[in-house]
């Protein structure tokens, strides 16, 4: 009987130190770039785990930069544009692929799950000279348009799931009274939709907001950077030198609102990625 | 899904009475599907098609990034062509290093996302107090930037002041600091410590919903009978969730494939962790040589279609519709 009351004990006690272990392992990176960016630059090469005194000087310096700010509202902008773009798009053809039965449906989702598995490096040489031809390089707009290659696939896919399973009697009612399918949608359907169109939106902002590879390659000034390509390119006196305290700072803030938001969101993150994977 | 299916299929008798009118208002349908999927199509062919036609093109041109109109055709001079010894992208070391590294990263990072998030979802699955808050620290890798948390992990990476060295010589496990990112035998596992970090968490949260739809009648069965959790899990467990698992593996290795920005931040353009996508940008950009870097871009291509085609071919039954 103590005997097996010991060993309950220690599978407990095993499993807690795991739990722990789990949650010091995923949260302590973003801790410590917490604790970097509130010393002051004196104390910055000394490592210490806790914060002794609170130094804004990182986030100041950071914050007085004109471009990191024009970085912050350029990253703004793109990501609520693609946002809006992606979902727009992504709720019509939702509406073609989930609700109407027709030939070539399956066709057409095999060439939106294509598409999203595109490495992006393979469209950068063609979508460059598309970006010049309409003249968006070095803009936002550029960004904005490159940035649908893989947040419109995942959108489209996510809400065609979402859109099969709502009950077919409210569509045929919407029928029987002779409203068009345009109607149908945005008076029968957007209602019910809001949820999923809430976590394909997040996800979306959420990519847009992280993306680097485009964001690097299409602009050229530090007034048309994003957040991702400001942080990345922020630099000292030379390459052994990089000021770690303002570039936490700077890490810290554009994180925090994504952190807030997952926090927030999170049931409806985790359904949007496994309605994105699990069911396609 | 199914109940759209059977419900269009099987309503005889209503169906009957609607099937004068139901034509044509099906006609009517179908005509503006089509019309709804229009813009979507127009856009994918405005960022995808069009685009990954004219990299192939280039990719069989001597196009450089200041004058891409004006290229010549030069057939598989890129790829591989012999003048006094062979040259082109197949006789390039660097890009069968690059080659090389980006499959090692690859296998080795999504192994270890898939073994820990298999773990971690099993933590997140058993029921104790404060699982939500658990859950919660487990989405904030996936939520953060992957700049930033390459730019976090660089900092407790460094090899002077670096956390993770302080840590590792006061529990005496080293006795020197590591140059984790600038050692060349170490670089690439400093990028995997990295992505593993990052990706486990979305490996945890696909088969933690696997795992929340398992029946629980047969673990009942299997806790009468005395079995062992660990033979439980890999004679019950593991083959009922096989298919959530799969799904997570490949798009992991999809990612993985066309890794690019957690590398060019922690190690830039070494060779020692050079990637497929990095090679080919650093001669798309940094080289001007749209021609050779398309030819990359390309190979890179044709590699993950591949896999993509695998995956397609897998998950057809899933996609279900009119067939």
């Amino acid at each position: 009987m103590t005997l097996t009351h010991l060993k309950r004990a220690v599978l407990k006690l095993g499993f807690w130190l795991m739990v722990i272990a789990l949650v010091v392992y995923a949260t302590f990176p973003f801790y410590y770039a917490v604790v970097t960016s509130l010393k002051p630059s004196s104390e910055m090469f000394q490592v210490g785990y806790w914060v002794d005194s609170v130094d804004w000087s990182n986030y100041v310096a950071v914050l007085s930069q004109d471009s990191f700010v024009q970085s912050i509202i350029n990253s703004v902008i793109v990501a609520f544009s693609v946002v809006a773009i992606a979902l727009l798009l992504g709720l019509t053809a939702a509406y073609a692929l989930g609700r109407v039965r027709f030939k070539g449906r399956t066709r057409v989702m095999m060439l939106v799950l294509g598409v999203s598995m595109f490495p992006q490096v393979a469209v950068l040489s063609g979508l460059f000279e598309v970006i010049r031809v309409l003249d968006l390089y070095n803009s936002p707009g550029g960004l904005i348009l490159s940035y649908t290659i893989f947040t419109l696939p995942f959108t489209v896919w996510v809400l065609t799931t979402f859109m099969r399973q709502l009950p077919d009697e409210l569509e045929e009612a919407a029928i029987m009274d002779g409203a068009s399918p345009w109607v149908t949608l945005t008076k029968v359907f957007m209602p019910l939709l809001w949820p999923a169109m809430a976590t394909t939106g997040l996800l979306a902002f959420i990519a847009a907001w992280n993306e680097f590879l485009f964001a690097l390659t299409f602009t050229l000034t530090d007034s048309e950077r994003t957040v991702p390509v400001a942080i990345a390119l922020i630099s000292g006196g030379s390459q052994y030198e990089l000021p770690w305290g303002p570039i936490m700072a700077a890490s810290v803030i554009v994180t925090v609102p994504l952190v807030i938001l997952v926090l927030i969101f999170q049931r409806r993150i985790v359904s949007g990625l496994t309605a994105g994977a699990v069911k396609g | 899904m199914t109940v759209h299916e059977t419900t269009t299929a099987t309503a005889g008798p209503k169906k009957a009475r609607q099937d004068a009118r139901g034509t044509k208002v099906r006609r009517r349908r179908v005509r503006a599907a089509w019309l709804f999927l229009t813009p979507m199509l127009v856009v994918l062919a405005l960022v995808a098609g069009w685009p990954l036609l004219r990299t192939i093109w280039f990719s069989f041109t001597d196009a450089s990034l200041s004058q891409m109109g004006s290229a010549n055709f030069i057939g598989v001079e890129n790829y591989l062509v012999y003048d006094e010894g062979w040259y082109g992208l197949l006789a390039d070391p660097l890009w069968w290093q690059s080659v090389w590294n980006t499959l090692f990263f690859t296998v080795i990072s999504v192994g270890l996302e898939t073994v820990l998030g298999v773990i971690v979802a099993l933590v997140l699955n058993a029921k104790f107090r404060g699982r939500m808050v658990v859950r919660a620290a487990m989405l904030i890798p996936w939520a953060i930037p992957t700049i930033v948390s390459a730019k976090m992990w660089a900092w407790m990476l460094n090899d002077q002041f670096g956390i993770l060295n302080h840590m590792l010589m006061g529990l005496g496990i080293i006795s020197a600091p590591l140059a984790w990112t600038a050692d060349a035998d170490l670089s690439m596992w400093a990028v995997i410590i990295v992505d593993v970090w990052k990706a486990t968490p979305f490996v945890a949260l696909l088969v933690l919903a696997a795992l929340q739809m398992l029946p629980s009648d047969c673990y009942e069965a299997a806790r009468v009978d005395g079995i062992s959790p660990v033979r439980v899990f890999f004679k019950v467990t593991l083959p009922l969730i096989a298919p959530a698992l799969m799904v997570a593996v490949i798009f992991r290795a999809l990612d993985a494939l066309r890794v690019f920005d957690v590398i060019y931040v922690l190690t830039s353009n070494a060779s020692s962790t050079m990637t497929m996508s990095i090679y080919a940008r650093q001669q798309l950009v940094e080289f001007q040589d749209v021609g050779y870097g398309s030819a990359a871009s390309t190979l890179l291509f044709l590699i993950i279609a591949l896999f993509t085609i695998v995956y397609l071919y897998l998950g057809r039954r899933q996609l279900g519709g009119d067939q």
